[in-house]
């Protein structure tokens, strides 16, 4: 099936969503996730910040799709035609989600422990407004601890359910999902139920925000003072293929490997990423692959600050006020 | 007078009985459907008869019916939907509790054309004494053998069961109800796929409102041509309407679908006119959702035509000067209101039943529901009804259901139509007052 995406065109296998194309075809035309993660299932579809403009529903059926789509949960057709960055009213209104998925975060991230590896502050940077026009109080909770292991913090979720998937597909007791509904609902456990499953803590890793942490964390260090590196163990539960953020000798904290999406390659089990924190435990591969989109990556900011001014370019060659024009 | 076809027997004493409603020809579309018709026919019936949805959408029935995905060996359903909670809108009450054999008469013929052998009847969870009364009626007529193995004979079975919701707004959409009847929390689906391919429990499923499985019946009993011969171009047959507001009359009134608004609004055969001699301001014409038109608009379209009570006559001129007929909510409004106070009832409701899946509805409700409040404590700015309108624009078309949408469009058209009433609140700081919200919320909390 061929579909064009910002004027550059791919052929792709039938099932394919529109997000999979254009991650095929690269970063640049790849609209940006929150919600989708493409290894649990039924995710994606919740946070809006995908969205895309069909200006062709196929070849057979040309018509433009009345309404922007959710690119992470629409398939192609053949010969549809995608607009992402070069679709003014596609930048409007993701500049619209992302104001309100600001809208009720305390965007403190200099305390966050989430912050130089949180995929809101990189959506923020790139295609949001500078300020927020909320003027009310935001919702606050207190942070509890759901287990031994893991940490969450209702104030920065952006409910995007990643998490629930996985408590959902991973796990085979599940004690947590959301509770009550609208803007008042939240993540949480059944009566302040505990997480003890083998595979629970792959919340934390799928979780875009500061919303679920790594109690296990020690010293507390910004992510940037670490370094990452892959390394295994032989593991009775999972592949053992894990990244180890490391300062000095010291392994700080366990993850699962993440690829250029931010998306863990393979979940790993509890005990590889709460209990194994010797350097003795794994066998080093030498350090990660970094990917453009994390903060490690030296020119992290310059990369964004080059997509910025790329997408600030197609604006103004659409007749479009930059956003950091705006009042 | 209007010809009457679902509740002309409404003041029939017992008529919620089976052997009154027996007596005045009930069940008679049962008969002829299962002893002389194909359920192919039966939905054929109901494609000529022109039936639109009357749950909001105006979706043809019949087309929807054909659209059902029949693979051998998996179940199919039929899902009504009684959730009735859209603002305004109380005629489906109105049907169950007079007369809810006309309900269940509609599940089997329309279950007969489905073959769907299993129906549910989802009903909102406030609407408690009237799931009993159709619960009731259900025991009637599996005791007469109108529901139960082998019905008149046949070698069609169906059984017919009640679900009470837990009273959520958003468990009448289709998908939301499909998840809540599964007994799980009532979140919309992301489609497609679309019910008639997968629906409860991943099979086949067509979900009607209770109106246009009602209206089922006397299309069968007077063929579909018959029924089309009533109403006016594409809306054909009988519409119930829930009028309420500062009307002499308010109530449910059946109406064929073809009559001017006006004649609606101030004959006595319906509305009676605008209560205590006033003048009429607005209308919002198919319940809460759908968008306010003031007085000059909803008699007249822009073209200075009369407006008609069908879907195309009050959709006419889009939103720009139009409005919809929705579900059928009319709500009229005299010269004394409040149109910003009306909208915060509105927009406080939508925020209220969010169910939180999406980011633009789950924080645009609340945030446009707090700027109108500020409006009403006369702390607003006249930038605000910018910001407002900025802010239903982003919610507008990005969500997942439509209840984005219905979030949206009462204040767009508010805006629209009202602006200098916005205008003038945040010049004079005028303050409106809601002490009995606050009220409310505390027999609630
Ligand atoms: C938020 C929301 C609430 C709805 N509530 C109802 C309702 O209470 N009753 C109803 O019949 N349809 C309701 N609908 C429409 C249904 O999704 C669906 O279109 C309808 O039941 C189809 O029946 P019809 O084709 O017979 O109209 C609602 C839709 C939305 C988006
Ligand atoms: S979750 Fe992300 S955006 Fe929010 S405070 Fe933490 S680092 Fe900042
Ligand atoms: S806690 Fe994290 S993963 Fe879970 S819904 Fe919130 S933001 Fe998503
Ligand atoms: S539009 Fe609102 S009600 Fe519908 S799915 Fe999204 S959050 Fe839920
Ligand atoms: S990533 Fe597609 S909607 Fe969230």
């Amino acid at each position: 099936m061929k579909v064009t995406i910002d004027g550059i065109e791919i052929d792709v296998p039938k099932g394919t969503t529109i997000l999979q194309a254009a991650r095929m075809i690269g970063a640049e035309v790849a609209p940006p996730t929150m919600c989708y993660y493409s290894s649990l299932k039924t995710s994606g579809g919740y946070c809006r910040t995908c969205i895309v403009k069909v200006t062709q529903g196929s070849t057979a059926n040309p018509t433009p799709m009345p309404k922007p789509v959710a690119s992470c949960r629409t398939e192609v057709m053949d010969g549809m035609v995608v607009e992402n960055t070069i679709n003014k009213d596609v930048l409007e209104a993701r500049k619209g989600v992302v104001e309100f998925l600001l809208m009720n975060h305390p965007l403190d991230c200099p305390v966050c422990d989430q912050a130089g590896e949180c995929h809101l502050q990189d959506l923020g940077y790139e295609h949001g407004a500078a300020t927020t026009r909320y003027e009310f109080p935001r919702r606050e909770f207190e942070k509890i601890d759901i287990g031994k292991y893991v940490q969450l913090h209702m104030t920065r979720c952006i409910m995007c359910f990643r998490c629930v998937k996985v408590a959902e597909q991973l796990t085979d007791n599940r004690v947590h999902g959301v509770m009550h509904r609208g803007d008042a609902a939240e993540i949480s456990t059944y009566i302040e139920n505990v997480i003890e499953n083998d595979f629970s803590g792959n919340v934390i890793d799928v979780c875009p925000v500061g919303a679920l942490t790594d109690k296990t964390f020690r010293f507390k260090s910004r992510v940037w003072f670490t370094k990452p590196v892959d390394a295994t163990c032989d593991c009775k539960k999972c592949s053992g293929k894990v990244r180890l953020w490391m300062k000095g000798e010291e392994v700080l904290r366990v993850t699962a490997r993440k690829d250029q999406w931010g998306e863990a390659e393979e979940f790993i089990c509890n005990t590889c990423r709460f209990e194994r924190k010797n350097t003795s435990d794994w066998k080093t591969e030498g350090p990660s692959p970094i990917h453009k989109s994390s903060v490690i990556s030296q020119n992290h900011y310059e990369n964004l600050n080059e997509l910025k001014v790329k997408i600030m370019k197609q604006q103004k060659a659409l007749g479009f006020t930059p956003f950091d024009k705006r009042p | 007078m209007g010809r009457k076809l679902l509740i002309h027997n409404d003041h029939v004493p017992n008529i919620h009985t089976l052997e009154v409603y027996r007596a005045h020809g009930g069940y008679a579309s049962v008969e002829k459907a299962l002893k002389t018709m194909q359920p192919d026919q039966v939905t054929d019936e109901v494609k000529k008869s022109g039936l639109r949805g009357r749950g909001g959408a105006g979706f043809p029935t019949g087309m929807k019916w054909s659209f059902l995905a029949k693979p051998e060996g998996v179940p199919r359903y039929l899902v009504c939907n009684a959730d009735e909670s859209e603002p305004g809108t109380f005629k489906d009450r109105y049907l169950m509790e007079k007369i809810p054999h006309a309900l269940i008469e509609g599940m089997i013929t329309s279950s007969f054309a489905l073959g769907a052998k299993t129906s549910y009847i989802y009903i909102r969870g406030e609407y408690f004494y009237v799931a009993r009364i159709v619960e009731a009626a259900i025991a009637e007529a599996y005791a007469a053998g109108w529901l139960g193995k082998n019905i008149l004979g046949t070698d069609f079975s169906h059984d017919c069961y009640v679900q009470v919701g837990g009273g959520a707004y958003i468990c009448g959409e289709e998908t939301a109800l499909l998840e809540s009847l599964e007994g799980k929390r009532g979140n919309p689906r992301i489609k497609p796929p679309f019910p008639a391919v997968a629906g409860l429990w991943g099979c086949p499923t067509v979900v009607n409102n209770v109106e246009t499985i009602a209206a089922v019946v006397p299309i069968v009993n007077m063929g579909g041509e018959e029924y089309a011969k009533i109403g006016v171009g594409k809306s054909t047959g009988t519409k119930l309407i829930s009028a309420s507001g500062h009307i002499n009359k308010p109530g449910v009134y059946e109406i064929e679908l073809g009559i001017t608004v006006e004649d609606f609004i101030y004959s006595d055969e319906y509305c009676g006119g605008i209560r205590n001699g006033k003048k009429l301001k607005a209308v919002v014409a198919g319940g809460s959702s759908v968008p306010i038109l003031p007085t000059e608009l909803i008699l007249k379209t822009a073209k200075g035509e009369p407006r008609l009570m069908t879907y195309e006559s009050l959709s006419d001129g889009g939103f720009s000067t139009g409005t919809m007929l929705g579900s059928g909510g009319f709500i009229a409004m005299d010269e004394d209101t409040s149109i910003v106070k009306n909208l915060f009832t509105f927009s406080r409701f939508y925020h209220h039943e969010s169910c939180g899946q999406c980011s633009p509805c789950r924080e645009g409700t609340g945030w446009m529901e707090k700027i109108l409040k500020k409006f009403l404590d006369g702390t607003a700015n006249e930038s605000d009804v910018d910001l407002l309108w900025d802010i239903q624009s982003k919610i507008e078309g990005k969500t997942i259901c439509p209840l984005g949408e219905a979030a949206a469009w009462p204040v767009a058209a508010a805006i629209r139509h009202f602006k200098h009433e916005f205008i003038e609140i945040a010049q004079k700081k005028k303050f409106v007052d809601i002490s009995h919200y606050d009220r409310l919320n505390k027999i609630r909390a």
